[in-house]
């Protein structure tokens, strides 16, 4: 049920949307002022600012937002598919078959656009493996599903830690920073915009069922939902959101687990209230950590998968002690 | 009004053959007792009654159309099913629990209509559950979850009610209690019930009809007197059963 409480969360997310935009373009090893930011956005020019401000902090803003509403999005969707707290969107090993997709990309010297496609490659080469392997003569349950994702994860775990320990230290290092996670090289296009939009929508049409869903299959059969093609739909939406999410990204952990839970307690129970804060918070959580990432230590970079779980473990810890007695 | 018939119907789980020849007419406004050992198949027939289990041959038919053919949103309409077991996993409210039963009427995809609010308070008053309807599921007691179970099922306004172990987790007077409230409804929505219970005393006091299952796939279905007697009884849950009679009601019990 959604009421007055609700919208103000929205309308504090939003908020915080807003802010965590502005910070991030203020944060880097140059210095913008505040009306820099707003002369150079309203009068583009050929200086440095304009130069750093349109092709360095915009698209990697943009990059970190939509990278953590993704995520945010299939770690929600994932939890109720699997109705397990401990899901996020790498448990079914998809992250795991991006980073040897990467990886192997790294060690053949490639990058850029080789390297995310066979990130993404590899992601979905995953979900179609872990799908195959669970599906028995067109029927799979959940636990099988995530029996299998764990496996096939272990799995990957073992081949990136062979092509870590052979390759040469210096492809070691770019490889560290693709499985920790890092936005330095993202670029988002229409195509992520849109994919962001779809889930989002879809999320919300589908919103009353993933709120039935999440009080078990049974009672979501006897309440008419059609599960078996449910089921399958977020199991295919949860895995592309996530792959593109690491194919941007590499696999930025913390994002996709805690933000659904954070909000649950937060009273963000129901699914339609639930998708659109995950989403504005998982954005907006990352664009900051991003912005803390480059700027800590600048200028030298973190891995923003540092930073999340830095910034992201003690607040889930607060949150949690005090929600915990109600 | 609605009426359920079981047409020959077999079923069974892996090689155990749990009903041969099952026939029998469920009608509006009666409520039937399911009775039967562990594992006689009590769950898998009202799960196969309501479309959601697989069975051997036979056919279940809801207002003489095929169960199978129903889509499963308009089949919730129809059939409502209390689980054993369920309800936990994600975090979620009693009102917000009891507001799913809903689900199979809602018209908007975000707006809560206040007649489907009305309805669930409604439930959440006839099964004492106005005090903790902001209370945490997880945080419910094994009763207090039951009645939220019980109660998101009368939400739900279904026109036949397929109850499986009803009294599970409850106290005696809430036993009485929601069974009243429930039969109360069924005369109200012109509604028909079938009950799974272990409670032969309980279902003696609220079912007209009965069904027993046997060990080997062997049924019975028939009045109150014709089925609850020593014998039937004692050979369905393979132990001795007497029975005495006293304030006017009949009390079973193993010898």
């Amino acid at each position: 049920m959604i009421g007055i409480r609700h919208y103000l969360l929205i309308g504090i997310l939003l908020g915080l949307t807003c802010i965590s935009i502005l910070f991030s373009l203020l944060s880097g090893s140059v210095e913008l002022t505040l009306s820099t930011i707003f002369t150079e956005l309203f009068n583009p020019g050929d200086k440095l600012e304009n130069q750093i401000l349109r092709e360095i902090r915009i698209p990697r803003t943009l990059a970190a937002f939509t990278t953590g509403g993704l995520l945010a999005i299939s770690g929600v969707v994932m939890q109720v598919l699997l109705r397990n707290p401990l899901a996020d969107p790498y448990i079914l090993g998809i992250s795991g078959g991006a980073a040897v997709g990467a990886l192997s990309a790294i060690l053949l010297g490639a990058g850029g656009i080789l390297l995310t496609n066979a990130a993404f490659a590899g992601a979905i080469f995953s979900i179609f493996l872990v799908f195959g392997i669970a599906n028995k003569f067109g029927q799979w349950s959940v636990t099988r599903l995530l029996l299998t994702g764990v496996v096939v994860s272990a799995g990957w775990g073992a081949v990136i830690n062979i092509l870590l320990t052979t390759s040469s230290t210096n492809n070691v290092q770019s490889m560290l920073f693709w499985l920790m996670g890092d936005l330095s090289q993202s670029r988002v296009h229409i195509g992520h915009y849109t994919l962001l939009a779809v889930g989002l929508i879809g999320g919300l049409i589908l919103a009353r069922s993933l709120n039935v869903l999440s009080r078990g299959e049974l009672v979501a059969q006897g309440l008419g939902v059609n599960i078996t093609q449910l089921r399958s739909i977020l199991y295919f939406a949860a895995s592309l959101f996530t792959a593109t999410a690491v194919t941007i990204a590499g696999s930025v952990g913390f994002v996709g687990l805690v933000i659904p839970h954070l909000l649950r307690m937060l009273g963000a129970r129901d699914h339609r209230v639930l998708l659109p804060c995950s989403v504005l918070l998982g954005g907006s959580f990352l664009v900051i950590a991003d912005s803390l990432a480059r700027s800590l230590i600048a200028p030298q970079q973190l891995p923003v998968g540092v930073v999340t779980a830095v910034i992201g473990v003690p607040t889930f810890i607060v949150i949690l002690r005090s929600t915990i007695t109600k | 009004m609605s009426r359920i018939d079981v047409q020959s119907l077999n079923l069974s789980a892996a090689d155990k053959v749990l009903c041969r020849d099952l026939s029998f007419s469920l009608n509006h406004r009666e409520c039937w007792g399911l009775l039967g050992k562990n594992g006689a198949g009590k769950t898998s027939l009202i799960q196969s009654i309501a479309g959601l289990r697989e069975f051997n041959s036979g056919t279940i038919k809801l207002n003489d159309t095929n169960v199978k053919e129903f889509r499963r949103s308009e089949l919730a309409r129809e059939i409502g099913i209390l689980f054993q077991d369920g309800l936990e996993t994600l975090p979620s409210t009693v009102l917000e629990t009891v507001m799913l039963g809903r689900h199979p009427h809602v018209q908007s995809l975000f707006k809560d209509n206040s007649d489907d609010i009305a309805i669930a308070q409604k439930a959440l008053a006839d099964f004492s559950l106005q005090e903790i309807q902001d209370r945490q599921i997880n945080s419910l007691s094994g009763g207090e979850k039951q009645r939220v179970a019980i109660a998101m099922l009368t939400t739900q306004s279904p026109n036949m009610y397929l109850l499986d172990e009803p009294s599970n987790h409850l106290d005696i007077a809430y036993q009485m209690d929601i069974l009243n409230t429930l039969l109360r409804r069924l005369t109200e929505q012109n509604a028909g019930m079938l009950m799974a219970t272990h409670d032969i005393n309980l279902a003696a006091r609220f079912c007209k009809k009965f069904i027993l299952l046997f060990e080997n796939g062997e049924t019975l279905c028939g009045s109150n007197e014709e089925i609850l007697n020593q014998e039937n009884l004692s050979r369905a849950y393979g132990c001795e059963i007497h029975k005495v009679e006293t304030d006017g009601r009949l009390l079973f019990f193993p010898a």
